[in-house]
């Protein structure tokens, strides 16, 4: 379709940065310079790329597209096969969009070992996109891996005091749940001779008993990506000694890898088990919904608390991903992108008064309305698009997902829906906290408004949540083909299983 | 019997091992006479010679069986040979700075490596367990001397003695376990035994238990748990070179070994075997996880590595597959380039002008030596076996064999190990670029020893990117053994 390979120079466009900034040698400053000014250019450059990916997208079409194939092992039977379609479009663009962001975002705040840095994040990216748009099981897998090692030098080397520990959960646990999905996919392999996805959807035709164990392989690696309760304990680490480019990155579009293996594996890859275990996913999501809630509740660091909120949000993804009908598949995905940015934003703004004050805990915090008309205006927007006003993009995410769970099993609607009354709560708790009140503190008395640069990074996040707010359908209609095969294909399958099941 | 050493098909199928035999023979000469000044050259000239013979192998390549069958060439035993020949020629150009700077640089050291690897080659290309004894003693009389080849240190002479003491023991089992084997089919070539556990002997007692020795010894060799006790000791004892070279050539000799010999002649046992390399091969891989978590030293955290690698060939071996078999060779190959390229970057450790060897000694190294951590950084990933680097698709083949042959907890066991390894792996990229180090180490200046960290580096990186050519070459190896 595409005369050149788009996904590819995507994918790969951003090695080019690292490499220059690999090579790049002189005195440090002009380094230090070099590489910041190399990652943003090539980072921008992916962006727009990207971007053409969406103009030239054909949303009437279900299957994928921009495909490309080679043969990669062939003695294996392992493809480099790369393609996106619907559900993986905006993921793609959510990756490249917010890999520049975090690079502005670090402009000031990284000061050490500059270049180590930028080169990680542009690693960081190549993985990103190419896990999005792999359409290889093998391929997927050393992508959806391979993020771990630039996350893990990221958490560890520019993280805070307690980095080394959280570089470690973080890598030990995604790292475990991972090579059991390694195990599925051999399995999956073993089965149908090729670690082509496409012929897997088309051939896998699993007996119940192995789907079963497959899911599980599968869940151990999604629901720790996601995070689901109770495996979510290596988030809140991770987020709080990452930086603050480490969090952006971390809650905008690692979290997403586990809703988006949901998607593209577990589901089609797997019907029976996942209707099986559909109701495992709803408890879990529900109590991660609540009890994560109540658990943000009570924190002391700004960082941890929106980590909390982070389990909470991805629990409803996870609920609208496995009700299986339209509007919650749709309300996951949307959810996710909201997620994406509306955390990773208020994860700069954490970023923003970091930097200032060193440290991130709320009690050191109070009344910055009165210094910082400017940041208590992104950070009242990001909130509420938190809370999900409506108007702004997590508005149409928990809405959606809620009608949908509503139609499948009122229950769970109605658990969800008091998760959205907490979150509510902790926001805004949060919120008056730090914004409001008096500004008593005499740290605090000299603190400074935000940057132009720092507008910079907000103002195109500011306009995409109100976009995806007021006008849904420009993201929704590009997904909406390919979320109705993966449901008409799921029903057709558990049809099948029913109609061989009966005498 | 008479004319077992006329036919001339035999001279021309052993000529790399006669070749490396005459080198060898005649750079002793040249060194006796020349005295200890001959180091230099016979050292560069011992490099070449191991060069050639890999050359030899392919130039041309033959295969078949030659004195009177005790002698087999294949491409099984052929592609074994290579990687061996290689990675003793690599090991020995990285050890004249380091014996140079422990002033032990003499003349000997590459000759016993040469007759070490000698002695791999006949044990590889074995047909018969006779001339397996010899090859096997022949390499392991030479590894015993270079274990104590800094003869002035206690360590390296402990390490010497150790390694002679529990080797000995277990050549003393693989030969008890021969003369049983013997004893009960009636031959030691490997052809007899086959035929004769085909023809109904599969079920004697007394074979089972001469198998259960043989690979007892075997186990031994390849330092797989419960029989790895030494290799600790020895590794942490051994001059640096010569771990690398422990950690490199015979290891991958002694696995080719038990490949051949379970594969071969007994074959017909497969279900017996089949048990113990499975229990061997989780042991290993689950022991060389957790026993490295608290090691300081590093060349005896390798030594916990190496065994836990060997459990990893053993669960491709388990398999009884071509694939299995194909995976074996791709991971050896994969395995020594790592750990050549690791043990290349021990040697340029060095503080104030003092080989220094402990895991602490790394700190802050991605600063100070950029492009070193770098180099460690990618094997300590690839070791781990987190794709998309090498050590994974070696990981990834083992597995796929393991799950085709219905080996599945095995397989899961073993990947849970892998966690657990990868816990130390990072330890170290966590020591040099996490931590700050007040002290740095020595900018290195061997020459030889760092372009062959770069060019192992680079090596991993290609295989990470491009699998297949590695592939190819194994699955053509494994023919060999299921033509």
């Amino acid at each position: 379709m595409a005369s050149w390979p788009i996904l590819s120079v995507v994918t790969f466009l951003p090695l080019v940065g690292a490499l220059f900034c690999l090579v790049v040698n002189g005195p440090k400053e002009a380094v230090d310079r070099n590489c910041r000014s190399a990652a943003l250019i090539t980072s921008l450059a992916t962006f727009v790329i990207s971007l053409i990916l969406w103009v030239r997208f054909d949303p009437t079409k279900a299957g994928f597209q921009f495909e490309e194939k080679l043969a990669w092992v062939p003695a294996l039977n392992i493809g480099y096969h790369m393609g996106i379609d619907g559900i993986s479009l905006f993921f793609v663009l959510l990756s490249t969009l917010l890999t520049p962001i975090c690079i502005l975002s670090s402009w000031e705040a990284v000061q050490t070992r500059v270049k180590e840095y930028m080169i990680a994040f542009l690693v960081l990216e190549t993985f990103m996109v190419g896990m999005f748009c792999a359409l290889d099981l093998a391929l997927f897998y050393v992508f959806f891996e391979g993020v771990l090692v630039p996350m893990f030098l990221i958490i560890g080397v520019w993280g805070g005091h307690r980095r080394v520990y959280a570089a470690f959960k973080f890598f030990l646990y995604t790292l475990l749940g991972s090579v059991l999905m390694l195990l599925a996919i051999i399995a999956i392999y073993w089965q149908i001779g090729t670690t082509d996805l496409p012929t897997a959807f088309e051939k896998l035709n699993l007996p119940f008993q192995w789907q079963f164990w497959l899911w599980l392989a599968f869940f151990a690696s999604f629901a720790v990506k996601v995070p689901m309760w109770p495996v979510h304990t290596w988030l809140p680490d991770a987020h709080v000694e990452a930086p603050t480019a480490g969090s952006v990155i971390l809650a905008g579009v690692l979290l997403k890898m586990g809703g988006y293996g949901f998607l593209r594996l577990s589901i089609p890859l797997l019907p029976e088990a996942t209707q099986y275990f559909a109701p495992m996913i709803f408890g879990l999501s529900v109590v991660a919904v609540i009890y994560t809630s109540l658990v943000a509740l009570v924190q002391e660091d700004m960082k941890k608390l929106i980590a909390y909120s982070s389990v909470a949000h991805m629990g409803f993804v996870t609920i609208g991903i496995y009700v299986m009908n339209v509007q919650g598949v749709q309300g996951g995905i949307f959810q996710m992108l909201s997620h994406g940015i509306v955390s990773a934003a208020l994860f700069l703004c954490v970023g923003v008064v970091y930097d200032r004050m060193h440290t991130r805990e709320i009690s050191a915090y109070g009344g910055l309305v009165h210094r910082m008309p400017r940041y208590a205006f992104v950070f009242m927007f990001f909130t509420l698009a938190s809370v999900g006003l409506p108007g702004l993009s997590g508005f149409v995410g928990e809405f959606l997902v809620l009608v949908g769970t509503f139609k499948a099993n009122t229950w769970v609607a109605f658990l969800a829906a008091t998760g959205m009354i907490l979150g509510a709560a902790y926001a805004l708790w949060l919120y008056r906290k730090i914004i409001f009140g008096e500004l008593t503190k005499d740290t605090l008395k000299a603190i400074l408004d935000m940057s132009p640069r720092e507008v910079a990074v907000f103002l195109p996040l500011v306009l995409i949540v109100l976009w995806m707010g007021i006008y849904p359908n420009s993201f929704l209609d590009p997904m909406a083909a390919s979320v109705d095969k993966l449901i008409g294909d799921y029903n057709a399958a558990l049809k099948l299983a029913r109609t061989a099941a009966l005498p | 019997m008479t004319n077992m050493f006329l036919g001339l098909e035999s001279w021309t199928l052993a000529r790399p091992e006669l070749f490396l035999a005459g080198v060898t023979a005649l750079l002793l000469l040249y060194g006796v006479l020349r005295g200890e000044t001959s180091a230099a050259f016979v050292s560069a000239a011992t490099v070449v010679g191991l060069l050639a013979t890999a050359a030899l192998l392919f130039l041309p390549y033959r295969e078949g069986t030659a004195f009177a069958s005790l002698f087999i060439t294949d491409r099984l035993t052929t592609t074994m040979k290579a990687l061996v020949l290689i990675g003793s020629a690599v090991a020995v150009l990285m050890s004249r700075a380091y014996f140079e700077h422990v002033k032990a640089w003499r003349f000997e050291y590459p000759l016993l490596v040469a007759l070490a690897t000698l002695g791999m080659m006949l044990m590889i290309s074995a047909n018969d367990l006779m001339a397996l004894y010899v090859g096997l003693e022949l390499q392991s009389l030479a590894l015993y001397v270079v274990a104590a080849f800094q003869r002035d240190t206690v360590r390296s002479t402990e390490a010497g003695l150790k390694y002679f003491v529990l080797g000995s023991v277990a050549s003393g089992m693989l030969l008890f376990g021969a003369s049983l084997i013997y004893g009960f089919v009636g031959g030691t070539a490997f052809v007899q035994i086959s035929q004769a556990l085909l023809g109904g002997k599969s079920g004697e007692i007394g074979t089972v238990i001469g198998l259960v020795f043989v690979v007892a010894g075997l186990a031994f060799k390849i330092s797989a748990v419960p029989f790895h006790m030494w290799t600790p000791d020895v590794y942490e004892g051994a001059p640096t070179p010569v771990t690398a070279l422990f950690a490199a050539a015979p290891k991958i000799a002694a696995i080719s070994l038990t490949v051949s010999v379970l594969m071969g002649p007994f074959k017909p046992l497969f279900a017996q075997w089949q048990q113990i390399v499975v229990v061997v091969s989780i042991l290993s891989m689950g022991w060389g996880a957790f026993a490295a978590l608290r090691q300081q030293n590093i060349k005896r955290l390798m030594a916990y590595s190496s065994i836990g690698n060997v459990g990893y060939v053993l669960l491709g071996l388990a398999a009884g597959s071509e694939k299995g078999i194909q995976s074996v060779v791709f991971y050896l190959a994969i395995y020594m380039v790592m750990t050549l390229g690791v043990f290349a970057i021990i040697l340029m450790m060095k503080r104030k002008d003092i080989m220094v060897e402990t895991v602490g000694d790394l700190t802050g190294l991605g600063r100070s030596h950029p492009m070193m951590a770098l180099a460690m950084l990618v094997f300590m990933f690839s070791l781990a076996g987190i794709p998309p680097l090498a050590g994974f698709w070696g990981k990834l083949y083992i597995f796929i064999a393991a799950v085709e042959a219905k080996l599945y907890w095995p397989a899961v066991l073993g990947v849970l190990a892998s966690v657990v390894a990868s816990y130390y792996y990072l330890r170290i990229v966590k020591v040099m670029y996490f931590d700050e180090g007040t002290e740095t180490l020595d900018q290195p200046t061997f020459g030889a020893t760092r372009a062959i960290a770069f060019v192992a580096a680079l090596l991993v990186a290609v295989f990470s990117l491009a699998p297949q050519p590695l592939s190819l070459v194994a699955a053509a190896a494994a023919k060999g053994l299921f033509p």
